[in-house]
């Protein structure tokens, strides 16, 4: 098993909640202090690198208009990244195609990143959540279409290189696609596809891409998983779905002690606890189907969010979207989650959030790291990336 | 129901006909047409109503391809060839307002009057304020009094079947394909309605959080034979919330 340290790169210094309708897509900027901004960027490139230090990956993603993730544009920070580090691979999970408005534009970055570090990165295409569609000005409708389309033209745009070809879509067009630099991999970086639902699973595993799913607890994730499964197998990619195809994503901190891992754990319920979102943000018309939208309407949650609404650590550990406590309970959570959903891969850690200091966050990686990788490594082998890479 | 599906320019187009006299074509707001709307049956006592429910809205289809107003215009001139139909009169709402616009300029010679009703479809002021408020941006349970002179009437969901519930959340998914950006309008009309010199009536509910009577009298201004009025009690969809006064209206205008 791979473990990835995760952090949103989350700006935490915030007014009183009841003060504003939205952490998301309409919280006035001012309440960001760039100073502040500078100092936590350092922090969390640090971090990284501290993961690298205890051997393991790393994984960055985007949001936008949100104190919750400033990465707006993550492909900038993976830059610098790949200069910070020299062997961890480098997981951009993932870039929002779908509300990006130039695929070859996005080939080139992540193409360029790639070279810079020597072949460590491994690309991820998100469709992206639902409230990134107001702050990215980009219509609701059709994101699943453009994601797919924006992808397969990424890839093409990476693996031809006999000049120019041309591009006429139904959401994109491009001519002259010719570009440089290509990639450092052959025949182009890892992909990986999140997606928390089982219909778009299915999909991914047909494609044979890494699959990553988020907070989605132990029945959400198995039915993704089964998805992906089913669609690798009805693709006629054999039986077998190889670990390293599969990842998960949860809450994790892990200290010595139970009452510091407690501790850190309580601080990291900030990523869950400070979501709060104006609800014309969180399901805008066409982001999930028509019979979604009038089940919600009839009373159901509503769909684009699975966090609950009020979380404690155990209810979350409890609800497999956290693994918290001493090397032994993180070791014996994880296992359960992976024994639920059928194994995965890789272990996605959201490592960071809200209050949770530099000094904690690093306890926490260095334990992991120390005391929980190595067991896992142990017990979930898995073949190496490159020998199971998509088409 | 006088209700049927007609194949136009490989579109499934739900249409509704009924009433006689001389043929009026009714394009709807992004709420869809709801037959049941008591102007409806008080206008076929003098017309012969003809309303299409776009594609995507109502049991229309919506192919990949269509994802503009005009689109939808091409489709319904051609509506008019299958019916045969070689001019005639119009009143189009809110986003049937636009798709109304967009086959004017058109085809000005296939209308006899027209009647825009809250009509979306134009940017009249500046770049650094919307014409209108964000109706993607405002919470759900906000927008009825945007739209509504009294916001008791909107459509409850909650005593709507599935099946209708799922046509208004389609509905709505429709208005943010078609109008989404540039948002509720085609920056290409204002270039062009000076082609359109039938006699038009530009309306709106007085109490109409969206369309305001700048706005109105701005988009009248562009046709060089267009004149405005108000309905009183009434918001964005007036037809709904003062039938009588809207048909009264719309027919004194028609038929003088």
């Amino acid at each position: 098993m791979r473990a990835w340290h995760f952090s949103e790169n989350a700006y935490p210094y915030l007014p009183p909640a009841d003060s504003y309708e939205s952490i998301r897509v309409t919280l006035p900027n001012r309440n960001y202090d760039p100073r502040k901004g500078a100092e936590l960027y350092d922090r969390f490139l640090d971090e990284w690198c501290i993961a690298e230090d205890e051997g393991m990956e790393i994984m960055l993603n985007e949001h936008h208009q949100t104190a919750t993730c400033v990465d707006p544009a993550a492909p900038l920070v993976l830059a610098a990244l790949a200069r910070l580090t020299k062997k961890a691979r480098l997981l951009i999970l993932g870039n929002p195609i779908a509300n990006r408005r130039q695929p070859v534009r996005v080939a080139e970055e992540m193409a360029l990143v790639d070279v810079l570090s020597r072949g460590r990165v491994e690309v991820g295409f998100v469709r992206g959540v639902p409230y990134e569609i107001a702050a990215a000005n980009s219509n609701p409708v059709y994101t699943n279409e453009r994601h797919w389309e924006a992808l397969d033209l990424i890839i093409k745009a990476w693996t031809t290189h006999d000049g120019p070809f041309s591009h006429e879509g139904r959401f994109f067009h491009h001519r002259m696609i010719n570009i440089w630099p290509r990639p450092f991999q052959q025949p182009h970086p890892p992909v990986w596809v999140s997606t928390t639902s089982p219909s778009g699973a299915a999909r991914v595993g047909a494609r044979g891409f890494v699959q990553a799913t988020f907070l989605t607890g132990f029945d959400g994730t198995r039915a993704v998983f089964d998805a992906y499964r089913k669609g690798w197998h009805e693709a006629g990619r054999g039986n077998d779905v190889p670990l390293d195809r599969l990842a998960y994503a949860a809450l994790i901190y892990v200290a010595p002690s139970e009452r510091e891992a407690r501790a850190g754990a309580e601080k990291l319920l900030w990523y869950v606890t400070s979501n709060k979102i104006s609800p014309q943000f969180v399901n805008p018309p066409g982001y999930v189907p028509v019979p979604t939208v009038v089940k919600a309407l009839r009373g159901a949650s509503a769909p684009g969010s699975n966090f609950p609404k009020a979380v404690t650590v155990d209810s979350a550990i409890e609800r497999g979207i956290m693994f918290a406590g001493t090397p032994d309970q993180v070791h014996a959570q994880i296992k359960r989650m992976f024994d639920h959903v059928g194994g995965f891969g890789n272990l996605l850690i959201m490592g960071q959030a809200g209050f949770l200091e530099h000094d904690e966050t690093v306890l926490g990686i260095r334990t992991f790291g120390r005391e929980v990788y190595p067991r896992l490594k142990e017990e979930f082998r898995h073949p190496p990336a490159a020998a199971a890479r998509a088409s | 129901m006088p209700v049927s599906i007609r194949k136009i320019a490989g579109i499934d187009l739900e249409l509704f006909e009924d009433g006689a006299g001389p043929p009026l074509l009714l394009l709807h707001p992004g709420r869809g047409f709801v037959a049941s709307d008591a102007y409806v049956a008080l206008l076929t006592k003098h017309r012969r109503l003809i309303a299409p429910s776009h594609p995507g809205f109502g049991n229309s289809s919506l192919p990949l391809w269509l994802d503009h107003p005009s689109d939808i215009a091409i489709v319904y001139l051609e509506l008019l060839d299958a019916l045969g139909l070689a001019r005639i009169d119009v009143i189009g709402g809110s986003i049937g307002g636009w798709i109304t616009a967009e086959m004017a300029c058109m085809a000005p010679e296939r209308f006899n009057k027209i009647v825009l009703v809250g009509p979306v479809g134009v940017k009249t002021g500046p770049s650094d304020k919307l014409d209108m408020p964000d109706v993607f941006a405002i919470a759900p349970d906000k927008l009825p009094t945007l739209l509504f002179h009294d916001p008791s009437k909107r459509r409850d969901p909650a005593s709507m079947s599935d099946d209708e519930l799922a046509i208004s959340v389609r509905n709505w998914e429709t208005v943010a394909l078609l109008a989404w950006e540039p948002y509720m309008h085609n920056p290409k009309l204002k270039q062009r309605l000076h082609r359109v010199k039938n006699p038009t009536l530009f309306l709106r509910g007085e109490s109409d959080g969206l369309i305001s009577a700048d706005y109105l009298a701005k988009y009248a201004a562009l046709l060089p034979n267009a004149t405005t009025a108000t309905i009183a009690a009434a918001g964005h969809v007036p037809e709904s919330e003062q039938p009588e006064a809207f048909v009264t209206k719309v027919l004194s205008f028609l038929e003088s």
